[in-house]
């Protein structure tokens, strides 16, 4: 039998996103940031966006995003993304801008751009990765990294006395009049995914009625970095990342949300 | 009627920007350059021309700013001095592999460090041999007067875009802060169609994704890449020389300066004529591409040369590459933001070059 008899177009129930390019992703199985590219992707296609869509990859495991995602895109220098989007946001200021961007690119070195980009109320989205580790250089700590946490460069654990404290950028951020929306999701689970595309929709919406800033962050794992198996990174996630980086919207229609837990 | 108007360095800058058509300034204020982007907010180009100015945190975001703009194909251009101009350094060394065009002013300033904020020559080397990491090249053209401030950002922005190269105006504060009587050109309108065929604009569905990005991991793929942009220097040492020559005609010495100094030279040249002395003026417009070329056939004509920069000699090293025989070449220069008077470079003609 033929694989065509098998694959019937009315027997479609899944299908390859239209804006992910043919390539192998070079993230490593079980990570969480293919989930991400693909919602993404979606979102722009249903939206119908792409024509007037610009994404900004950072320095960091998606490096290369621009490789998956078949838009147009600027690469920029490690941490600048938000000022990169800002060039092109006020050179398009019609067009629709992301940044897609690490915890160690936009919570280390790129802090001040990160800022600075939410405190004037750019119109842009920003889509921040938070895996509390350097994941491309291979398992550094990051800004991110949890207590005691261990990685290649806290090998006895995140000491917080002389290693600082894990630092949560979107509740800083969401402190500021120029940003709109703020949430934090994850994409380990179909619901969790469901939710992260929903925010993805409104982040665009928000970007669309020039309302300021929206801001993702998706909490996910590093399972190589972690040194788990993909389901045992993902559970400690939930067991330790969430406590930590409580998913759930943090700032809707400009206004900071009363704390509630995702059940 | 010719439009005349009295303007500092720095304002020429921004009104050279507005009426060259630019679509958007990025900067950050440091002294002896901030009336750039002072004047420009005052002149609300947003209304003039539609053209955009933001105010960046910091010169790092500035020049990041400018890489997003530059990628969507438009005009765009920053300014900033010395120790700006470092922090820009990463930035431009994107900008030039991602072969962005745009424009780049540096009024600069005494260094090393925090420096002076009095004029210098001192970046030289910084604003023709690269200065970020990696084998590139700036386009660097040297203003002497606040009507080359004016004229040299149409003149910066049409080399860009004939090269998509970035273009740095390499000025000092005694030409940003004097003023000057300015010949202003016509407002060119912004452009409403420019080529898009390579700038990030959203995809359409009639061409491939364009990406901006100075990244390729293959070792081979990026020795292709920087191939390319050797054999675009190459084009642009051939092509965009320019130099300008005093009373070289008849001169048993040779002045070379650029900028400022080249201003200084001019006056120095005359007092030394006054006294008999033979003395031609190289004054170097373009100083990557640098003119060697008129500098080894002058060397062949004169008997010495003073190379007059506001640094420890930076400029001399290429006079002296140039240079086609073993011609005695001086420097004289002050330093720190010091800034030479025509006497001085006299005095360094008649005990250097000529022996008195």
């Amino acid at each position: 039998m033929d694989i065509k008899d098998i694959i019937k177009p009315e027997n479609l129930v899944y299908k390859k996103t239209s804006l992910m390019q043919d390539k192998a992703l070079s993230y490593c199985p079980g990570c969480g940031h293919g989930t991400a590219h693909r919602l993404l992707m979606e979102v722009i296609d249903e939206l119908g966006i792409r024509e007037d869509t610009i994404g900004v990859a950072p320095v960091g495991c998606s490096v290369l995003a621009y490789d998956f995602m078949d838009i147009d895109m600027q690469g920029a220098a490690h941490g600048r993304a938000p000022a990169v989007a800002t060039g092109i946001k006020r050179c398009w200021e019609d067009k629709y801008v992301f940044t897609y961007q690490g915890d160690g690119d936009l919570a280390a070195i790129g802090t001040a751009e990160t800022i600075h980009a939410c405190n004037r109320g750019e119109n842009i989205t920003i889509i921040f990765i938070n895996n509390g580790i350097y994941g491309m250089t291979g398992g550094q700590m990051a800004p991110t990294t949890l207590d005691g946490m261990r990685t290649s460069t806290s090998p006895y654990g995140r000491e917080l006395g002389s290693m600082g404290h894990p630092i949560k950028m979107t509740e800083l951020i969401a402190q500021l009049p120029g940003v709109h929306y703020v949430a934090r999701h994850s994409v380990h689970t179909p619901r969790a995914v469901r939710r992260t595309k929903k925010a993805m929709f409104k982040a665009f919406e928000v970007q669309k009625e020039r309302k300021g800033l929206s801001f993702i962050e998706i909490v996910s794992n590093c399972n190589s970095g972690w040194k788990m198996t993909p389901v045992k990174s993902n559970e400690w996630m939930e067991e330790n990342m969430f406590l930590y980086f409580e998913p759930g919207d943090i700032k809707v229609d400009g206004k900071l949300v009363e704390k509630k837990k995702i059940k | 009627m010719k439009e005349l108007k009295l303007l500092k360095g720095n304002e020429a800058i921004a009104e050279g920007a507005i009426r060259a058509g630019a679509d958007a300034y990025f900067g950050y204020p440091i002294t002896p350059q901030s009336e750039v982007m002072e004047y420009l907010m005052a002149e609300r180009p947003e209304q003039r021309t539609g053209m955009i100015v933001l105010q960046a945190e910091s010169e790092v975001a500035a020049i990041n700013m400018l890489y997003g703009a530059a990628g969507t194909g438009k005009k765009a251009l920053t300014s900033s001095s010395s120790p700006g101009i470092s922090l820009m350094q990463e930035g431009l060394s994107y900008i030039a592999g991602a072969e962005l065009p745009c424009l780049i002013v540096n009024v600069a300033r005494g260094g090393p460090g925090l420096g002076t904020i009095q004029p210098s020559q001192a970046d030289y080397f910084q604003a023709t041999k690269g200065g970020g990491h990696g084998d590139y090249r700036l386009i660097t053209i040297a203003p002497a007067s606040v009507q080359e401030m004016f004229d040299f950002v149409a003149l910066g922005f049409e080399l860009a875009f004939k090269y998509r190269n970035p273009v740095m105006i390499l000025s000092d504060g005694l030409i940003g802060q004097m003023m000057e009587k300015v010949e202003l050109s016509e407002q060119k309108p912004r452009a409403t169609e420019f080529d898009q065929s390579w700038a990030t604009t959203g995809t359409p569905a009639n061409r491939e994704q364009n990406v901006i990005t100075s990244l390729d991991l293959d070792a081979g793929q990026q020795e292709v890449h920087n191939k390319k942009l050797q054999a675009k220097y190459k084009k642009i040492v051939e092509n965009e020389v320019r130099y300008e020559e005093f009373q070289t005609e008849d001169a048993d010495y040779l002045f070379v300066a650029y900028g400022s100094s080249s201003r200084i030279c001019q006056k120095a040249m005359e007092l030394a004529r006054n006294k008999g002395h033979k003395v031609g003026l190289l004054r170097l417009i373009s100083l990557y591409p640098f003119p060697k070329d008129i500098v080894r056939e002058l060397s062949f004509r004169v008997k010495s040369i003073l190379c007059v920069e506001q640094s420890a000699g930076q400029m001399i090293e290429d006079v002296r590459l140039a240079a086609g025989c073993e011609i005695q070449i001086e420097h004289f220069g002050r330093m720190g933001g010091m800034i030479p008077i025509p006497e001085e470079v006299l005095e360094a003609l008649e005990q250097k070059l000529i022996g008195e």
